[in-house]
Order: C-alpha cells, then structure tokens, then sequence
C-alpha cells in the first residue's frame, strides 16, 4: 500500500478540504506554514546570540522582548508563540524543559531533537537536573552557579542566552554564530572554543 | 492580580479525577508554595480552549519554587521556573 492510501493521508487531506472550504486556511497559507517551520533552525537562534553578544543594545532589546528581537534578525514570527530569553550571568545558568509536552521555541530552533520529548529528560530536568547534565551531556555546572530550570509549561516558548566563551575576543558575529549550538540555547551544553 | 516577589500556593486542585480537563499546571507544583517572578500576559485559557469552548484570557505569571519545596534532596539554592495561571494560584 502507498503512502498516500493510508488513513491518516485521507483524514489530512479531508482536514485541509475542509479548512479550505470554510475560509479558515487556504492551500497556499498551509504550504507557506509548512515552508516557514521547514526552514526555521537552530543557526536562527545563533544568529541572535551573536549579535548579542556584541551588541549591549541589541542584548537588551532581546531580553526585553524576544519575538521582536528575533523580527529584527529577519526569522519570521507571525503567528508564533511569544519568546522569551533567559540570560545565563556568572551566578545562574538556565536549563529548559516542557513537561507536559514538548513546548521549544522552533520559530529560532526549528524541530526539537529527539531526547527533548523523552519522558526520561522531562523527568530528570526537574528532579536532577545537575546529575542529567554531567551524566548525558558532561556539562557540570559549579556548585557556587545556581541551576534554574525553566518549564515552559504555557503560552510562552524560552531559550537561553549563554556566557560568551573564552577564547573570543574580536571575533565576528558570523564566527560567533559557527559555535553556539541548538544544546547551548536549551541549557544542556555550554558554547566552547572547540 | 498579582505583582513581583508575591508569595502564593498553587492549588491542591486535581480536575482530572472529576472528568476530561487539559490542565497547564504540572503535577508536582501543586499544593506547594512559590513566588511571583513576573506577569508574562493574557492568555486564552486553555482549559476551555482544549475543548473548542469561549476561552476567555487569563493572567500568566512566572512562579519561581524553591527546589527543596518540591522534592527533599539537597539542591543547594537552585529554583524551577514555571508558568502557572492566576486562577491555580492563592495567597498563602
């Protein structure tokens, strides 16, 4: 049997019938969806890091407001969840989890990866956070640094704004970007001079 | 309404024993005690919205809990953050 035959191809194809019909959704506002969250990754939310990094102003409009900071960078947004950004300092690191579900921030990560949706890191984020990340990722937060774990359990999406690494001066935003990870805007890993 | 660094007491509530709900507030925050970081918005509630029903929008907040608070371990000072909805949410 064809993909196309399966029963969950039909009731997608009758679901965007039906929008279509009922001037809810065209054709062509799904297939620009679909195009917008294909394209959405986590070079986006590095992009935004950078520019923070070197830029005090910029920093502080996206701490204030993610979503436009991410508008001002060109990553679209319309129709997304509100984004905030959690700045990691010397004194506190932030670490993410959904949960309930799987809430991520894919207008700048794109999808999440695979581990994210496990009941195993759901579970672990909030009740050892600092054992999951030494044992599954050899992130060790220092014991003088607290660890804030943020459950997006709502209507907003988070990702963190991590510590420049050492190693960077006069560095570029582009070569900056090249080194933050879809794990260091999540909180299980630290941006490194690798 | 509530403002920055209000002490409050998430409802001891659990709707799902009474019948289909969709509920934002995780389990293990219920019952304990936290404190308001910051209101975030007005949101549909989703208790209503999960079933298609008038969802009429409610305060969001960020509720800082003591680590400890929720689960007996040593965890130094660490805090989860979490968003909860001012109708889950009591004056201790």
């Amino acid at each position: 049997m064809s993909i196309l035959d399966t029963e969950s191809e039909r009731l997608l194809a009758a679901v965007r019938d039906l929008l279509a019909q009922k001037g809810i959704a065209s054709a062509t506002e799904i297939a620009d969806r679909i195009a917008v969250t294909d394209a959405a990754n986590p070079g986006q939310g590095a992009r935004m890091v950078a520019k923070a990094w070197v830029d005090p102003a910029y920093r502080a409009r996206m701490l204030q407001d993610g979503t436009k900071a991410a508008e001002e960078v060109g990553i679209p947004m319309r129709g997304m969840p509100p984004l905030g950004v959690l700045e990691d300092t010397a004194d506190q690191h932030n670490l993410v989890v959904c949960t309930l579900c799987s809430c991520y921030p894919r207008a700048v990560l794109g999808y999440p990866p695979f581990w994210y949706k496990s009941s195993a890191y759901r579970a672990r984020a909030v009740r050892d956070p600092r054992g999951l990340l030494a044992s599954e990722w050899k992130t060790v937060i220092p014991a003088t640094v607290k660890l804030r774990v943020v459950d997006s359990t709502a209507d907003y999406r988070w990702m963190v704004l991590p510590l420049r690494p050492a190693g960077t001066d006069g560095w570029t935003e582009a070569q900056l970007a090249g080194i933050v990870r879809e794990g260091d805007m999540i909180g299980v890993t630290i941006p490194a001079v690798r | 309404m509530f403002g920055p660094g209000d002490d409050v007491l998430v409802k001891n509530d659990w709707p799902e024993r009474r019948g289909p709900a969709h509920i934002r507030t995780p389990y293990y925050v219920r019952g304990v005690r936290g404190k308001v970081v910051r209101h975030l918005g007005d949101f549909p509630n989703p208790e209503d919205l999960a079933f298609g029903r008038p969802a009429d929008a409610r305060p969001l907040y960020h509720v800082a809990f003591d680590r400890h608070a929720i689960w007996q371990e040593p965890a130094g000072d660490d805090e989860l953050l979490v968003e909860i909805f001012g109708h889950w949410l009591e004056r201790p």
